[in-house]
């Protein structure tokens, strides 16, 4: 999957200094960063476009059915296979410019824009609840960790987070349902059990949710706690304590402001996990969302679909990245984006 | 005469390290009157920024204070709950450290950290608080405080810093300033007026000054007294004329001697003492300064001299003392001398 960091090379656009009249800047700044998304798109594209056609098999492969010639001709023709790979290519930019991303091979004609936008649900709910854990619960736990180091918690902490961070979600995944579903289930006498797949805004949400967060977890949480231990040390926290201030404010004014600074520009390659993860965490527990889409528009060769999803995917990533780094001005006034 | 402000009676801090333990600070005694300037110097590592720690228990692990008392007004502050403590650092006791360039919150601004200072304690409303930042900062001298407030610390220049944490540590206006080294890292000029504002605010606020500094001509320019230490211990206490007229420890003399100068035309004059400080971890038996010292004799290998008087309130830890060094074993220049040039020097570098 093509999915590209939206950050282009810092040098590049950091270089022009806007010195004063910030909002001014930032909205530059902005509009600048959106205009880079251009390129990238174009890039992902066509590397997306490349790989779908190099790779064996054809839309109308279907497992056991074999399609006459005549028909397999007459599909081709239909949605324009039968031209060289080259003006397919320059139709589908054209195409896209005027937002229109095609019609899905696999189910029958519909267009690829309303596709997505009925599997949009699941995979936003998921994902958005798991950003929240691991916004809450990794920074959480790394900075409790930090401010108890050495004693039972903190072990607790980095024992948790080595090994949630070397776990892959399919993994947690399958344990989940053996405990939560299968155990559960036969220990409750069947009254009582997670559902191991579907999506509905109950406890269905449970399992997808921790599986898809329990690894960027173990990630944030060991940062946060790298960097409060490191910001502990630091001289002005010292001056923070040798004024007489209180813990909490020692911890939150001055500790806190400082070790999450890093925390934070770490978020936004979080989202591209979450991306990934959303493909695994949908098909292990059967969610209808993009992730699942994208797989299935990935074994049938929906081109169209293949081409939307990655875009999607990589429109989200590029925006997460560009919200971190405003944030990142909010947080840091040493930063200035210009 | 008055009860002095702070009686720090035979105090002892040590680091519990994997090495052994490091006694950085050994058995010290001394006071600290009110309105009274006093210096502290001694090299690297002798342990004067442990004792200002300790003072403000803010000694870091894996350090502790083991024994001794720090009577600030007769209350013991090593005896102090963390609520007394709290009340107690920035309110009574104020310090200055070393680094200006990482002492200060790097992502808050310059006015809303001296605001905090303020607000930590009862003595000023959040209006009065408020109020008195730019007025602080104009105190130190910073041009444009009333936009200054509105900075971050890294549009702060060294010096500017450092006067914002003197307006920090003044704010509660404490009866004792701890000065931790103010002005190394700052060129001279800016040393010089860091030392001017520091005497200014000791004459019109009345705050009793510790100046802890390697600096033997920051001393003569700003304190009363001074204490010398070494290895943890004070070796030679005594008023500024006095030591700078008479050293009686040997390492003392080498101190007076060895201040780097301002002119660097004249910086061969610029002796440093041979040899280094002992291992806090494995002290060498009697006198800590022997092994360095050019006029030891045979019992400061064995016996560790104790604090003697050696003039009206002039003390030293020494077998043999200065006085009775032969004239020219003591070589041509008095030591005082080279302190009190440099001294002379540093004040018309601030003038000019
Ligand atoms: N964290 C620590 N762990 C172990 N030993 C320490 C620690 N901090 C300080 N020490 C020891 O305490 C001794 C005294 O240190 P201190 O900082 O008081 O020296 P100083 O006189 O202020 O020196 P300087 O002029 O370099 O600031 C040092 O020799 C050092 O060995
Ligand atoms: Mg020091």
């Amino acid at each position: 999957m093509a999915v590209a960091q939206g950050a282009p090379p810092r040098g590049a656009l950091l270089s022009i200094k806007i010195p004063r009249g910030r909002g001014a800047g930032l909205g530059l700044y902005v509009v600048r960063r959106i205009l880079w998304l251009v390129p990238v798109l174009f890039f992902v594209i066509t590397i997306t476009f490349v790989l779908m056609h190099l790779a064996p098999g054809s839309p109308w492969d279907k497992e056991g059915k074999q399609l006459s010639a005549a028909v397999v001709r007459n599909l081709n023709a239909k949605y324009g296979l039968s031209d060289p790979v080259l003006v397919q290519y320059g139709r589908y930019l054209v195409n896209v410019v005027h937002f229109d991303f095609g019609l899905s091979y696999q189910y029958e004609d519909q267009p690829v824009s309303s596709l997505i936008l009925r599997s949009w649900p699941p995979t936003a709910t998921i994902g958005l609840l798991a950003f929240l854990m691991i916004v809450i619960f990794g920074i959480g736990i790394g900075v409790i960790a930090a401010l108890r180091q050495n004693t039972w918690v903190d072990y607790l902490v980095v024992g948790f987070s080595t090994i949630g961070a070397s776990t892959p979600a399919f993994v947690v995944g399958i344990i989940l349902i053996i405990i939560f579903s299968v155990t559960l289930y036969r220990v409750t006498g069947g009254n009582f059990s997670l559902p191991t797949g579907g999506f509905a805004f109950d406890q269905h949400l449970i399992m997808p949710v921790v599986t898809l967060s329990v690894l960027p977890i173990a990630f944030i949480a060991r940062l946060t706690r790298a960097s409060t231990l490191e910001v502990l040390r630091q001289d002005y926290v010292r001056t923070a304590w040798a004024k007489g201030l209180r813990e909490r404010l020692v911890v939150t004014k001055h500790v806190l402001k400082n070790s999450l600074i890093p925390v934070v520009s770490a978020l936004g390659p979080t989202f591209a996990v979450l991306i990934t993860g959303s493909v695994i965490v949908e098909s292990v527990f059967a969610i209808p969302g993009i992730g699942r889409a994208f797989v299935v528009a990935v074994s049938s060769r929906d081109y169209p679909m293949i081409l939307a999803t990655t875009i999607l995917f990589s429109v989200i990533v590029a925006l997460a990245n560009l919200v971190v780094d405003l944030l990142y001005t909010v947080i840091d006034p040493r930063v200035r984006l210009g | 005469m008055a009860a002095p402000l702070l009686r720090v009676e035979d105090l002892r801090t040590q680091f519990f390290t994997s090495r052994g333990i490091v006694h950085a600070v050994d058995g010290i005694s001394f006071n600290v009157n009110r309105g009274e300037t006093v210096g502290i110097v001694g090299e690297s590592g002798s342990g004067k920024t442990m004792t200002a720690f300790s003072i403000l228990r803010l000694v870091p692990d894996p350090g502790r204070i083991v024994s001794g008392r720090i009577l600030f007004k007769d209350q013991d502050v090593v005896q102090m709950n963390d609520d007394d403590v709290r009340e107690f650092r920035g309110n009574d006791v104020a310090m200055i450290f070393q680094d200006p360039m990482t002492s200060l919150n790097p992502v808050t601004k310059v006015g809303t950290q001296i605001d905090e200072a303020m607000t930590a304690h009862e003595r000023f409303s959040k209006k009065e608080a408020q109020a008195r930042i730019i007025p602080l900062l104009q105190q130190v001298r910073i041009p444009e405080a009333a936009r200054r407030a509105q900075d971050y610390p890294h549009q702060f220049s060294g010096g500017m810093r450092q006067r914002a944490m003197i307006a920090m540590g003044l704010s509660n206006e404490p009866e004792l300033l701890i000065a931790d080294e103010p002005t190394t890292a700052l060129d001279v000029t800016v040393q010089a007026q860091i030392i001017q504002l520091l005497k200014q605010l000791n004459r019109d606020v009345g705050a009793a000054i510790i100046l802890i500094t390697h600096n033997m001509a920051l001393v003569a320019s700003l304190c009363q007294r001074i204490i010398v230490m070494y290895a943890g211990r004070i070796v030679e206490e005594g008023p500024v004329e006095q030591i700078f007229d008479s050293p009686q420890h040997p390492y003392t003399w080498s101190l007076l001697r060895s201040v780097p100068r301002v002119d660097v035309a004249r910086a061969e004059r610029l002796v440093s003492i041979k040899g280094l400080p002992p291992d806090l971890v494995r002290l060498p038996p009697g006198c800590k300064f022997h092994p360095r010292c050019r006029f030891k004799i045979e019992k400061c290998e064995r016996e560790e001299p104790p604090l003697e008087e050696v003039a009206p309130n002039q003390v030293a830890r020494c077998w043999v003392m200065m006085r009775n060094v032969a004239q020219e074993q003591r070589e041509e220049t008095k030591a005082g001398e080279v302190s009190r040039e440099a001294a002379t020097e540093l004040k018309q570098a601030g003038s000019g």
